[in-house]
């Protein structure tokens, strides 16, 4: 966090920014809905919001399987999700 | 790296907190942990763009001597210790009483397009809003059922979503009785009150059910069959939820006695809120759907039960009984219709994690079988999601626990101390 009470960091690329304490799940809804890709290929965004569903599944500096909901951002993360 | 606690609780909701500080009074060391990165649970969780309810920072504030352990995973289990996982590793944690706090989820329906980016359950999508979700503009519908709706509701409308209705599953006529009998409870009166007021404007539909979700890649619109026949709303998000489970995972691992409201399991407990498992016990939704105040008094009396003070916990089962008759009035005006069990067609995706329908599940009796078939319930969430819904519809119930309890480490496994134990129940009995 800086001064602002801002977070910076970047999904697929692209710089974004998140109050203080917001989820990565969040920070990912500012850039794309399609947070992974099904078993079939179909996109899928959070669902259950607090964990039990997995549908928000996010690489994140590059450990695979990081949840978003339950994950605050972070200054300086790298958010992918699946393409 | 082992940690002891005379009392340990498992949730940092308000049955938790309440457990905490109660244990914490006759000079227990006492743990509390949660999954999450900031206490408060569900229904007082930490919303990043407005301050959080008075009630909810006095419980918080209130915390003297507790260790608050946030963003613990609790993995497996073992004789009067937890497995661990958190970002940093994982850790034992041993007890000498353990309270469980694990809350509940939303209990989420399949109907045709409901995997489409954009739809959410209704707690689910407050929860993400709540940190940080951006939502302002956006076309919003809130369904489903109970007053979490109306809740939900308040706090999309608060951050700036243009909200286009609350479609309730109930009809009209069992939601005004249950208003009228908010009369004899003047605190929750006052509450609805002023959640109407907040969403003064927002059509309320009863006797609604949101039949299919439509879009190319994301939500684009919905359908929904009310009184006067089906019609069609466009929107950018659903919320939708009918209504909560308890989470008792953690409870089955543990060996605890379970006992059934429908098709749900709720962990039994006696009158002082002990399980059938020595020097467990466990308060607020996991023994039963029953709303903040029930969570937060049957916290303060497992607190005290657990830290050996019956005679404190004893004096404050009165209050329990009234809080859970407050849960008794909502439970028979909530009955989910029997319509929201016929929302699936047979291409339905049913299992999200591994994309099986609900047709890959026809002729099915029981879990295990289900899932060794067609790998229903065996991905990420481990069947918490399908498992509730299958059991929901009258297909299965939920298969048993094993662990570990979430998708883990490597790391964290390796400091298990004894290999996972097959269960009868396991093993589908």
């Amino acid at each position: 966090m800086n001064l602002s009470g801002r977070v910076r960091l970047t999904v697929n690329g692209q710089p974004v920014e998140v109050p203080a304490g917001a989820s990565v799940a969040a920070a990912v809804a500012h850039v794309t809905l399609q947070f992974r890709r099904a078993v079939h290929g179909e996109p899928r965004a959070p669902l259950c919001g607090m964990g039990v569903c997995f549908e928000c599944r996010v690489q994140v500096d590059g450990v695979a399987h990081v949840r978003a909901c339950m994950t605050p951002a972070r200054d300086g993360m790298r958010v992918q999700t699946d393409d | 790296m082992t940690e002891r606690y005379d009392v340990l609780i498992v949730g940092a909701g308000p049955a938790g907190l309440a457990a905490a500080q109660a244990a914490a009074s006759h000079g227990a060391r006492v743990g509390l942990l949660d999954a999450q990165a900031r206490p408060g649970g569900q229904v007082w969780r930490h919303d990043v763009r407005r301050a959080a309810p008075r009630a909810a920072r006095k419980a918080i504030a209130a915390l003297h001597q507790v260790e608050i352990l946030t963003q613990h995973h609790v993995v497996a289990c073992e004789d009067h210790a937890l497995l661990v996982e958190t970002p940093q590793g994982a850790e034992r944690l041993t007890y000498g009483a353990l309270v469980l706090a694990t809350g509940a989820r939303e209990l989420l329906l399949p109907f045709p397009g409901w995997t489409l980016p954009g739809v959410a359950g209704a707690g689910g999508l407050q929860a993400l809003l709540k940190q940080g979700w951006p939502i302002a503009g956006k076309r919003v519908v809130v369904a489903g059922s109970g007053p979490l709706l109306l809740a939900a509701a308040a706090t999309l409308r608060a951050h700036g979503a243009r909200l286009l209705g609350i479609y309730e599953q109930a009809p009209a006529a069992t939601v005004n009785a249950f208003a009228r009998q908010l009369l004899h409870w003047p605190a929750r009166a006052a509450q609805a009150i002023s959640l109407r007021a907040r969403l003064a404007g927002v059509p309320y539909r009863c006797g609604s059910i949101v039949r299919s979700a439509h879009g190319e890649g994301q939500l684009g619109a919905i359908e929904i069959e009310g009184a006067r026949g089906v019609h069609r709303l466009e929107c950018d998000q659903l919320a939708v939820g009918y209504g909560l489970v308890p989470n008792v995972e953690l409870a089955g691992l543990l060996g605890c006695a379970m006992e059934h409201d429908g098709a749900h399991p709720q962990v039994q407990v006696d009158s002082l809120l002990r399980t059938s498992v020595a020097d467990v016990h466990a308060a607020g939704e996991l023994c039963g759907i029953g709303g903040l105040a029930a969570a937060r008094i049957e916290g303060a009396i497992a607190g005290h039960a657990a830290a050996g003070d019956d005679e404190a916990a004893t004096a404050l089962l009165p209050q329990r009984a009234q809080a859970r008759r407050f849960a008794d009035l909502l439970r028979r005006h909530f009955a989910l219709d029997p319509r929201l069990h016929a929302l699936a067609t047979p291409q339905t995706l049913v299992c999200r994690c591994e994309d099986v329908t609900l047709a890959a599940l026809d002729g099915f009796t029981d879990a295990r079988a289900a899932k060794l078939a067609t790998r229903c319930g065996m991905g990420a969430c481990q069947g918490r999601i399908c498992g509730s819904a299958l059991a929901e519809l009258g297909c299965f119930p939920r298969g048993g626990v094993r662990p570990p309890l979430f998708p883990a480490r490597l790391a964290t496994l390796a400091l298990a101390e004894s290999e996972p134990s097959f269960s009868d129940e396991y093993r589908g009995n």
